[in-house]
């Protein structure tokens, strides 16, 4: 998953999308993920990562990863 | 090195809830770069805040309204001139630019003031009634536009458009119709106030973003910022706005002011659908109001165009930061009567 080039996100998770002017404020897990993937972690890493930070098991993070991959591409933030 | 000071009289002082650029204008030259400014207003109305704005407006003359015709405005130029020194004048108005145009050369010829305004044909080709064939004519989409004359035209409407559709007046005003029954009830409203023809184009539904840029006139784009509005009032003014960073709009632009040689100042109007195609709905040959927002992040128009007019060297600075925002505000000035009366009698401030 690769955000858009003129998506940033703050250090508090504020979301600007500088192509469309449209801002996001994202909940700390959230921010946490895209800066994930800006970092160029694949989702396998990314759900690794959240196992084993966070009380969740592997399904319940893959599904909630999706979702909110559907949700960036919905609003149009990826590539 | 000590900075030049220019004088500089320009218009679109109504700072009103539907506001003139004025304003904007002067802030941004006020914080220019290179030069000092000392700015001449000509306003139309008595009651234009800006003539009040001391610190922003030194002197104030009233001038004709545009219907009095380029006449009228050359001689009371004339009158101001034989007062004034001015260097640069930046008319802010799109109904004053013909008789503008039409003055520029002699301006320049006797009292040595520059302008940088559209030509006369640039002026002409990009009204709202002639938009859709001019984006053909320079490979930018514009919604299909039917342009109505006489209600019988209205009849067969549906046959080459489907709703909604955008009433427009030639020069102001727009709604948007569902059915037929509006299509009539807008025709009649708006070209009861504006004229004939009335335009009626297909609606695009999408986002709308505009572009504040400066030509050259020789076909480089000198300056350009995307916005989108983020607070629009009831007159669809925008009242907070964000600049964007959109490379495709950029390119738009820069290929509209390379085809048309455009000159001067220049606010375009899109709308960005959710496919992401782009469809021209407006050129304004002027400033628009938000115009300060290019001092704001980094890219001052204003200064760019004076320098431009003084026929100075102005390098293309494309280069700006997004995300900038502006937010406008209202506020109440105290003024005092004597200052009103001095207008109202005098015409000047």
């Amino acid at each position: 998953m690769k955000l858009k080039k003129h998506v940033a996100i703050s250090d508090s998770g504020f979301l600007f999308n500088a192509t469309t002017g449209d801002s996001y404020s994202l909940n700390p897990i959230a921010a946490e993920i895209i800066k994930l993937y800006q970092q160029g972690h694949d989702d396998q890493t990314i759900i690794e990562y959240l196992v084993d930070n966070y009380t969740v098991d592997r399904n319940t993070a893959e599904k909630d990863l999706q979702d909110f991959c559907e949700r960036l591409i919905h609003y149009k933030l990826v590539e | 090195m000590p900075r030049p000071l220019y004088h500089i009289a320009l218009t679109g002082l109504n700072a009103t809830d539907s506001p003139g650029p004025g304003m904007g204008v002067i802030r941004s030259l006020k914080a220019a770069e290179n030069f000092d400014v000392k700015i001449i207003g000509l306003s139309y109305e008595t009651l234009e805040p800006c003539i009040y704005m001391r610190e922003l407006v030194s002197k104030a003359y009233q001038i004709p309204y545009p219907s009095a015709g380029m006449e009228a405005l050359y001689q009371r130029l004339q009158y101001i001139l034989s007062k004034e020194r001015i260097d640069v004048l930046i008319p802010n108005f799109d109904a004053e630019l013909f008789n503008f145009i039409k003055v520029s050369d002699t301006l320049e010829s006797e009292f040595g003031v520059k302008m940088l305004l559209p030509t006369a044909d640039q002026f002409e080709s990009r009204q709202k009634f002639n938009l859709y064939n001019y984006g053909i004519k320079h490979g930018i989409k514009v919604p299909y536009t039917k342009i109505v004359f006489t209600t019988s035209e209205l009849y067969t409407l549906e046959q080459e458009l489907k709703f909604p559709m955008v009433v427009k007046g030639k020069y102001y005003d727009a709604q948007v119709a569902q059915n037929m029954e509006q299509i009539w009830q807008y025709f009649y409203k708006i070209s009861s106030r504006w004229g004939l023809p009335v335009i009626i184009q297909q609606y695009i539904q999408g986002t709308e973003v505009n572009v504040c840029g400066v030509g050259d006139g020789c076909g480089q784009l000198v300056g350009a910022v995307p916005m989108r509005k983020l607070y629009i009032t009831d007159k669809g003014k925008a009242w907070a706005g964000v600049s964007l960073k959109d490379d495709r709009l950029l390119e738009i632009t820069g290929n509209f002011v390379s085809s048309t040689r455009w000159r001067g100042p220049f606010e375009m109007e899109f709308i960005r659908t959710p496919d992401e195609e782009y469809y021209l709905l407006e050129i304004n040959p002027r400033f628009p109001a938000w115009c300060y927002l290019t001092a704001g992040c980094g890219q001052n128009q204003p200064e760019m165009l004076v320098k431009l007019a003084l026929r100075q060297h102005v390098p293309p600075r494309l280069d700006y930061e997004a995300g900038k925002m502006f937010i406008r505000y209202s506020s109440d000035m105290i003024v005092n009567m004597d200052d009103f009366e001095r207008i109202s009698t005098m015409g000047e401030l």
